[in-house]
């Protein structure tokens, strides 16, 4: 529960948008959509356990 | 104290996510969903706390627990539908988000069903 999930998933989003840029001025649109679509699954898998871990102590708080 | 830190964690996922927001829309709401789930987990204690004074407001006035859970019940249904909500029209999806109120209303009308048994049953008693 600290601060540095914020810090990576913008490092992520940072990273996957300077890519793209490269990958579509390199002419591969496709290639930067592959990118896009990688670094998107990365940050979903970590947002999912956060997600799970906050339904999961709201349901042990208010007892749902 | 711990205001600060709200308030900074707030303030800093806001930056991030407008600084990623134009080329990849979906990475700030990430930041911005990741944001309020970090606030949520730090008030959490304190929540827990509120709830527990409930319960000894619950049990020296002779409330029965079953009441005071349902209202936390319908605390916790309420808070997590608006989050989804929340995140739902941040990212534009307004309809998504009015689908989500309307679950959690009918949720919470269940919820409350016993108790509005009960004071029906009450009044019946009390007419002649």
């Amino acid at each position: 529960m600290d601060i540095t999930i914020v810090f990576r998933i913008a490092a992520v989003g940072i990273l996957v948008a300077v890519l793209n840029q490269v990958l579509i001025r390199a002419g591969r649109e496709e290639q930067a959509m592959m990118t896009t679509l990688a670094g998107l699954v990365v940050v979903l898998f970590w947002i999912i356990q956060y997600i799970s871990e906050l339904f999961d102590t709201v349901q042990t708080l208010f007892k749902l | 104290m711990d205001i600060m830190q709200i308030g900074i964690i707030g303030i800093t996922a806001a930056v991030l996510a407008l600084s990623v927001k134009n080329q990849l829309p979906q990475f700030a709401l990430m930041i911005s969903i990741i944001g309020g789930i970090l606030i949520f987990m730090m008030i959490m204690p304190k929540i827990s706390a509120a709830m527990q004074i409930f319960y000894d407001i619950g049990d020296k006035t002779g409330i029965g627990d079953i009441q005071i859970g349902i209202i936390l019940k319908i605390i916790g249904i309420a808070y997590i539908a608006e989050f989804a909500s929340q995140i739902c029209i941040d990212s534009g999806e307004s309809a998504v988000a009015s689908k989500v109120e309307l679950g959690g209303k009918v949720m919470i009308l269940i919820t409350s069903m016993p108790v509005i048994m009960a004071m029906v049953d009450l009044v019946e008693k009390l007419l002649p």
